[in-house]
């Protein structure tokens, strides 16, 4: 399966299960969504159930709310994770905070999804990353897969979970893995071992980071899209280092447990991601590790991010925390 | 581009007249009478009572108009009239007047430095009380921060609202909350927000999702005048309108948002009412202070729902006759006389005077019941004092302030839970145990 076929076959088995799972958005009824994500739902749960919504982010989330508060368990869709900030209010001020203010009487249990990341051309917006304005919020997850199966398992477990959980989906993914390099042929799933999707309900646990490689002299932690190029560009250096990659797949909450030993094994971490630098998420896993680990640090904790400038469109190669970046990135902190 | 004729003078540069940015003023400031002249009420029986599926382009005259039911000498008539019984209608007066003594002797327990914030409802009594009324107990109630009419009216225990009030012991939020911040999921009443509006398409989704069910029962929300100028508000209307919610849309407008008067949220150039209408949302402008028509047109306006003939908004016109909160000072920013200048007076009086006139009430009986509701609250404030009052500081454990965050407590929040219980010991603190309320 493609990671989109993933996310729809999520979608479909969550709604086969609970009635009560209620996907709403922009685009999502009839024509199916803009990435296809929501493709058949409504033909067969029916237009209570999947609904296209007027252009107003606010009034999705903040109908989710409602809906949630109601008893049913709401799968918004935002379009692009770029059109968050309309519905930031009702994300930050209630549905994070509603089972807390409320001492457990009413509950936000919605899934926000929402395709996210850049390395499509997409511009100022349609390629931001903003997650790390979402995990700084209490009482908020945030959950990004990179492969089909993650895909389905974590969209599962982020519905079935009581909590409101922003599920963040990396476009560049939606059809294949990506290898950093804009000017070559890209790569479907087809073949690759992380598209065999299992029939059917499974769950990957909210939480766990998962080891992609193992390796001794570096623990590289990143998510959503970069765990491909980390590991593309690694495959194709001669001199790579042997990277221990981990793709954190949550980052609140934090598998802060198989960071920690993989960075005690190695003595070295480096940090990627897509979204901007300063005050980044990196920032967040920067000052853990450095806290955690400190003894056993044989060189600074670095980070290749996307730079802090809105995200261009013309010079997107150079913005990019690609082949480029990473291979000069891989090779300082070897020699620090 | 226009040619020049006489008829036609195109002006250029410096020789048009200069633009001027209109910034709304209120009638009256403070050392000025007060002048509520815009207003227009109309005689009670001015206005038709539509059937509750009109479609929403032919109530225009109703978003301009003022249902009414009481004239101020208290005689009942007109197509609005509820026909209550007298039992209803003392009941609403009590319910008026509870809140009343309530707010009383909070805002009072605020400036004896029992509790931190306060907010009263003092002139609107009946914008709540009406509806609470009008709806079934099953129907889903999203206030903002000036219904404590509707819980009161709902016969929730005062002793439980005192208790989040006081940040006590007994406080089911746990000290979580500004006093008044009140959830109250048993009596179908939503929990407040900070925020202003956010409960707006909160109501709207949760009226959908009953309508999605198949269930019978609608929601109401409300806010004030000031808070219709938050998005949100916009995009509940949308919503409502949309999807045919069955959700009433109340309005209270008050006059005031803190120190802004209403034409500052747009009030100058058109009621809030004819909001409604530009979304194809069924409207009705209602005297906020006339309990039965408070009462006839939330039953309206229910029926409305319960027919699936979609949202009614509704604009309740009335007075805030106290300050915003016990944080604010009225004075420094309207007219001294403007509460009791309020053309429509005060909804208990209103009420009381029609129930005398009836002859199901008298002067005697009032100041009985008034005693008997000052003496409910009395007792309510006595046992939630028991519990602890937030002047005396920590009611809570301490680790209760991590809790709730997530349905699970995650490693950091742990961890964080661990450093500050260890601050605080090192610092030689005594921990707050654990205690059942009432201990």
């Amino acid at each position: 399966m493609t990671m989109i076929q993933a996310i729809n076959d999520a979608l479909d088995v969550a709604m086969q299960r609970d009635d009560t799972v209620t996907v709403m958005g922009e685009d999502v009824g009839y024509f199916g969504g803009v990435f296809r994500a929501t493709a058949g739902l409504q033909a067969k749960y029916g237009t209570s159930r999947v609904f296209d919504t007027p252009i107003s982010e606010c009034g999705i989330i903040g109908v989710a709310i409602g809906m949630g508060a109601y008893g049913l368990r709401p799968v918004p869709e935002i379009q692009f994770a770029d059109y968050i900030y309309p519905a930031l209010d009702q994300l930050v001020s209630e549905a994070a905070r509603l089972r807390y203010r409320s001492a457990g009487e009413f509950t936000a249990p919605l899934t926000l999804r929402s395709p996210f990341g850049g390395g499509i051309f997409g511009g100022q917006t349609h390629s931001q990353s903003p997650e790390g304005i979402f995990t700084h919020c209490s009482g908020l997850k945030t959950v990004i897969p990179s492969t089909p199966y993650d895909a389905k398992g974590l969209l599962i477990a982020s519905i079935e979970d009581n909590d409101p959980v922003l599920f963040f989906e990396p476009k560049r993914l939606y059809n294949g893995p990506f290898h950093g390099h804009y000017d070559r042929p890209a790569k479907g799933w087809a073949g690759h071992p992380d598209a065999k999707v299992p029939e059917g309900h499974y769950r990957v646990e909210i939480g766990k980071a998962r080891v992609v490689r193992e390796g001794s002299d570096l623990t590289i932690l990143t998510y959503g899209t970069m765990v491909h190029v980390v590991a593309s560009t690694l495959d194709e250096l001669e001199d790579a280092p042997k990277a221990e990659l981990i793709d954190l797949r949550s980052l609140i909450p934090l598998d802060i447990e198989t960071i920690e030993a993989s960075v005690k094994k190695t003595g070295r971490c480096l940090i990627v991601h897509e979204a901007t630098r300063t005050s980044g998420f990196g920032a967040e896993l920067s000052a853990l590790v450095q806290e955690r680990c400190f003894h056993h640090l044989e060189a600074p904790v670095q980070r290749v991010t996307g730079f802090d400038t809105p995200y261009p469109h013309a010079l997107e190669w150079a913005y990019f925390p690609g082949p480029v970046r990473l291979a000069q990135a891989f090779k300082q902190i070897m020699k620090d | 581009m226009m040619a020049t004729t006489p008829e036609n003078p195109v002006w250029t540069g410096a020789n048009r007249p200069p633009l001027r940015l209109h910034v709304p003023q209120p009638p009256a400031r403070p050392g000025e009478a007060p002048n509520f002249s815009a207003l227009e009420i109309p005689a009670v029986d001015a206005g038709h009572r539509p059937d509750p599926d009109t479609p929403a382009a032919q109530m225009q005259g109703h978003a301009f108009g003022l249902v009414r039911v009481l004239d101020l000498d208290g005689t009942a008539s007109g197509p609005w009239d509820p026909q209550v019984s007298p039992e209803t209608a003392l009941a609403m007066l009590r319910a008026m007047a509870l809140t009343r003594a309530f707010d009383d002797r909070m805002f009072r327990a605020q400036r004896q430095g029992k509790t931190s914030f306060y907010m009263k409802s003092l002139g609107e009594e009946a914008v709540s009380i009406a509806a609470a009324f009008a709806l079934d107990d099953a129907d889903m109630l999203f206030p903002s921060y000036r219904q404590q009419g509707l819980l009161i009216a709902r016969d929730h225990d005062l002793v439980d609202m005192m208790n989040q009030i006081y940040s006590n012991r007994a406080d089911r939020m746990k000290g979580r909350q500004l006093p008044i911040m009140y959830s109250v999921k048993a009596k179908g009443f939503f929990s407040i927000s900070g925020n202003l509006a956010t409960q707006l398409p909160q109501a709207v989704g949760w009226a959908m999702a009953s309508a999605a069910r198949g269930d019978t029962r609608i929601a109401a929300a409300w806010l004030g005048e000031g808070s219709t100028a938050e998005g949100d508000f916009h995009s509940a209307c949308t919503f409502a309108s949309v999807y045919r919610a069955p959700v009433i849309l109340n309005v209270v407008n008050n006059q005031w948002a803190i120190s802004s008067f209403s034409g500052m949220a747009g009030g100058d150039e058109t009621t809030f009412a004819a909001r409604g209408l530009g979304y194809g949302i069924a409207t009705l402008r209602v005297d906020g202070n006339d309990v039965l028509a408070v009462l006839a047109a939330t039953r309206w306006a229910a029926e409305r729902a319960r027919g699936n003939h979609g949202p009614t908004m509704i604009e309740h016109v009335t007075y805030r006759a106290e300050g915003h909160s016990t944080s604010d000072d009225p004075s420094a920013y309207r007219s001294a006389g403007e509460a009791a200048a309020w053309p429509l007076g005060d909804p208990l009086t209103r009420l009381k005077d029609h129930l005398i006139k009836q002859g199901h009430w008298d002067e005697d009986r009032h100041a009985t019941m008034l005693a008997e509701v000052m003496e409910q609250v009395r007792t309510a404030q006595k046992a939630s004092e028991r519990y602890g009052i937030l002047g005396h500081g920590f009611n809570q454990p301490l680790d209760t302030m991590f809790e709730g965050v997530f349905e699970q407590m995650p490693w950091h929040l742990a961890e964080q839970e661990a450093q500050m219980l260890a601050e605080w010991r090192a610092a030689g603190l005594p921990d707050i145990k654990r205690e059942e309320p009432g201990a």
